[in-house]
């Protein structure tokens, strides 16, 4: 046998190796892997070397300055996930060790941290969508809007599932992903064309869309309603501090990407999907649910609740197979709320709005360059370039500038920018005059 | 008037308790636009009533909170099936560089190499440690792997012109997940029984494969601890029948360089990458749960998966999407932040390191159950893997649940292990030291669990009360099930 590997995160020492084996009565560790079959034990596995902090940190962190980092350079990507800013008190408060290295609060005594931050997580979710209740979280937007779409088969008894052509595709994918498997039908349709039946679930729309366009929700919750049917909505928690609430417009289920709100955008993940929901629907909700309660002394504490739904409890008839979602990125989210307040949240949405549109109007003063805004847009919008959204990027690529995502395949030459508080007029006016040349160069 | 502890109050406070109206706890910049015109009143809200808080109160309230919690951090946390191992700070400190934590998931692929090159190298390790030949590390946690199993494993059987095969079978022993997801799948679920040891039952095996089976889902080591010598027999047998295995990889901290799943015949494995590659919890995630395949479900992997591709310049890396993909599970690549933390976990053991990940933490398991097992029974008496399953049978049957004692434990700084589950151990208390815990605090656990065996003979009330120094008791379960209270709300 070989040697032992000396390392930081191994206490024992060889002497208490041997003293813990002695107890045991086995003469080796290799001893107590006798069970697996002599044919199948000690594989030989070829790992790189290891290497200490030091090491880790030169090796590995080559390769995150390899990538561009929005911020050093511009970039004007949104498509579901923005550069807002982060309040210094998110990280320092989710680096906290008692956060990050517990576990999911099972036992409610010793977990009062973790449930009463959720508990509050939930509170402003509620407020922010306008509805009466929500969970702990989901894994992603998307992920949450599919399982908001199987909550809505659930309290309907119906199986097809109407989505908006103007949701946002990545999240469309996952929809289909957890929806087909399970025999649910869904309906791709353009907002206003849809077809509500006496068989329709629920109609999934995404406010603002993911064009950026700002849709009425009433006049769709009161079609939706009429067919007996569940009005889902994803949205931009952003948004939300200056737009409509959801849940005011007669929304069921409010779900989205709380990305936004005070969490990294690293490469895609890990975020959280936050879900919320009328009260009358609680029990056909997905994921972990933190409620208010007292102990016998009868001091106010809280745990999680209402556990029948999950799968630890009601294994295949539970109402999803959740388990280990995004705790900690939501306490960030609600650090990052209870940082901003009201005030700072609805100043983030206006000064992302504000820039927005004075992107969208430099841009549209441009000749070869035509902004979509035949609806209200938030800080997202098209613009019809004068040659495909490819050849653009590419010409911003080589003025160190990364552009925006390729809507060609939904409107010609569609290039979708998204512009937030944590851009300058100056990195705007840069666009603007990348726009301009690189419609110039197309033309020689 | 002012009393003794009175600060203490502040412990109950919630943020809205805090709030002035006028308070904030950032400021954000005044515009540097012109003045663009505002949408139509109707489209905008009429009021937001978050709280408001200065700075210091958001930082006091939260670490306040954090005070209130158990974590790896600060105390001994031998919960079962969950592998709380240290979590190295160095692992943070690599994910929280900009060039990882600030780069948007649509970013022009020329732009993230380095991102994917750290994608593309983790696949390789997570496929030489479970023996696979392809990987996906799309899935953002354990579940959400399960989850692409069983959808690859539909799909496999859909392309063979078999989607009658509808039956996942499933342990009697197995976590909650997995029949959760084969539902989710749109399976139907037959559990097997467990033989005395424990163990899937062969002849039960036997009994239920057909021409309707799909699949086997199956633990290993299973969540009693054990390793079970036939395993490779129990997947020949539902080969045979045409099914496949599913691993639920939740137990792979005890076979780290010991054992690969593919060997044994899985056909698919999901690794949870915060356990048995050490990303912190967080009290409930992020986790990561990529899925690692062998030929036959290769096709059939989530979207994306990360190629490399050898060109004049050097090798350049991009995403790509199987050609059966089930599609994708999230809107990103999965949970990038957790995966950086478990490559950079895996470098700093390399293979020797994982030998002895695993090899201390069977050892530190096997050490507790024979230094406890003259005061609580072991369930199944025989040398176990990561971690041991007591029965707590005969407390009960002086009037103390194994739920007792686990609250009793809390009152010496212990948190409680995993408490009823496996559903086959009666008053089950599955205690996972791993293998970041020292000889010492494994002898101090130890004192614990015997000084506690004593009370419940000279003491009970002191357990059945338990625990006495948190902020609250226990609390009041059924109240809030039934009259649920999930929201603040102005009183």
């Amino acid at each position: 046998m070989s040697a032992p590997f000396p390392h930081s995160y191994f206490p024992h020492t060889e002497a208490q190796r041997a003293e813990m084996l002695a107890a045991i009565g086995v003469s080796s560790v290799e001893d107590l892997f006798a069970d697996i079959p002599d044919a199948f034990r000690n594989p030989d596995i070829v790992l790189p070397p290891a290497l200490t902090e030091l090491e880790l940190l030169r090796e590995i962190g080559s390769l995150a300055r390899r990538n561009a980092i929005p911020g050093d350079v511009p970039c004007f990507i949104g498509g579901g996930v923005y550069r807002h800013f982060i309040p210094s008190v998110v990280g320092a408060m989710t680096s906290r060790g008692e956060f990050l290295t517990s576990y999911t609060p099972y036992q409610p005594e010793v977990s009062q941290g973790t449930l009463q931050a959720t508990y509050e997580y939930q509170s402003m979710v509620c407020e922010i969508t306008g509805m009466e209740a929500a969970n702990a979280g989901m894994y992603d937007g998307a992920s949450s809007l599919a399982e908001a779409a199987l909550m809505a088969c659930r309290v309907t008894g119906r199986n097809v599932v109407v989505v908006h052509d103007t949701a946002n595709p990545r999240h469309r994918a996952v929809v289909n992903t957890y929806l087909l498997p399970q025999g649910v039908e869904v309906v791709t349709t353009a907002p206003g064309g849809e077809s509500i039946t006496g068989d329709t679930a629920c109609v999934l729309a995404q406010y603002p869309d993911y064009f950026g366009a700002i849709r009425d929700l009433a006049h769709l919750a009161e079609t939706a309603h009429a067919a007996g049917a569940l009005l889902v909505v994803s949205a931009d928690p952003v948004a939300l501090g200056m737009f409509r609430a959801p849940g005011d417009a007669g929304a069921d289920i409010v779900t989205g990407e709380t990305q936004p709100i005070g969490v990294e955008m690293s490469f895609g993940g890990p975020y959280v999907g936050y879900f919320a929901c009328r009260m009358a629907n609680i029990r056909q909700m997905p994921g972990r649910v933190v409620g208010r309660t007292v102990d016998h002394a009868g001091r106010i504490g809280y745990a999680l609740t209402l556990q029948t739904r999950e799968q630890h409890i009601r294994r295949e008839r539970a109402t999803s197979n959740i388990c280990t979602s995004e705790a900690l990125i939501a306490t960030g989210a609600a650090v990052c709320l209870a940082a901003l307040g009201p005030g700072g949240l609805r100043q983030m949405a206006e000064l992302s709005y504000q820039k927005a549109h004075y992107a969208a109007s430099e841009i549209a003063a441009l000749d070869a360059y035509v902004v979509v805004d035949d609806l209200p847009f938030f800080n997202e919008f098209v613009v019809r370039c004068p040659r495909p959204a490819p050849d653009i990027n590419t010409a911003l690529g080589q003025r160190g500038i990364i552009g925006g995502l390729d809507v060609g395949d939904a409107y010609e030459n569609g290039l979708l920018l998204s512009v937030t508080e944590m851009h300058t007029r100056a990195e705007i006016d840069v666009l603007v005059a990348a726009l301009h040349d690189a419609a110039a160069e197309g033309a020689r | 008037m002012t009393t003794v502890g009175a600060f203490a109050q502040h412990v109950h406070q919630t943020l809205w308790d805090l709030a002035q109206p006028g308070r904030a706890g950032i400021r954000l910049p005044e515009s540097d636009v012109p003045p663009q015109p505002m949408p139509e009143a109707a489209l905008l809200r009429p009021t937001l009533r978050l709280p408001e808080v200065s700075e210091l109160d958001v930082v006091r309230h939260y670490t306040r909170l954090a005070q209130k919690n158990f974590s790896v951090d600060t105390n001994f946390y031998p919960l079962g099936s969950c592998t709380m191992k240290y979590n190295p700070k160095v692992n943070d400190m690599v994910a929280s560089q900009p060039g990882f934590s600030g780069i948007h998931p649509l970013q022009p692929e020329e732009t993230v190499q380095g991102a994917l090159e750290l994608m593309h190298r983790l696949q390789l390790v997570l496929q030489a440690i479970t023996g696979m030949h392809a990987g996906s590390l799309a899935p953002l946690a354990g579940a959400h792997g399960e989850l692409a199993g069983v959808l690859m494993i539909k799909a496999y059987h859909r392309d063979r012109g078999e989607s009658h095969r509808k039956v996942m079978l499933i342990p009697d022993s197995a976590h909650g997940t997995n029949p959760a997801s084969a539902a989710m799948g749109g399976f139907e679920v037959v559990t097997l029984p467990s033989d005395d040891l424990g163990r899937v039952d062969l002849e039960a095996v036997k009994a239920a494969v057909n021409d309707r089976l799909a699949g086997l889902m199956i633990t290993i080591p299973n969540t009693l601890g054990l390793f079970n010598p036939n395993i490779a027999r129990v997947c020949e047998l539902v080969h045979g029948a045409g099914g496949l295995v599913y691993g639920d990889g939740a137990n792979m901290n005890a076979l780290l360089g010991r054992a690969r799943p593919h060997d044994l015949g899985f056909d698919v494995v999901h690794l949870n990458l915060h356990k048995t590659t050490s990303t912190p919890h967080g009290g409930g995630g992020p986790g990561a749960g990529p899925v690692c395949v062998g030929d036959a479900l290769a096709p059939y992997l989530p979207s994306p998966v990360v190629e490399m591709v050898e060109e004049p310049s050097g090798p350049r890396y991009r995403f790509v999407t199987p050609p059966m993909s089930i599609g994708a599970m999230s809107a990103g690549h999965g949970n990038f932040g957790v995966l950086v933390r478990a490559y950079t976990y895996l470098r700093a053991l390399g293979a020797e390191g994982l030998r002895q990940a695993s090899g201390d933490a069977v050892l530190n398991a096997n050490y507790l159950r024979r230094k406890l097992e003259h005061v609580y029974r072991v369930a199944v008496d025989r040398t176990c893997m990561h971690e041991v399953v007591f029965t707590c049978r005969p407390q009960r049957e002086k009037g103390v649940k194994a739920l007792d004692i686990s609250k009793r434990m809390i009152d010496y700084g212990v948190h409680p292990p995993t408490m009823y589950f496996p559903l086959i151990v009666d008053e089950a208390l599955m205690v996972e030291p791993t293998e970041t815990e020292s000889k010492e605090t494994l002898d101090a656990f130890i004192g614990v669990m015997e000084t506690i065996a004593r009370e419940i003979d000279e003491t009970p009330a002191l357990l059945i009360e338990a625990p006495h120094v948190t902020p609250v008791g226990r609390l009041d379960e059924a109240r809030a099930a039934r009259q649920p209270d999930l929201r603040w709300q102005a009183p």
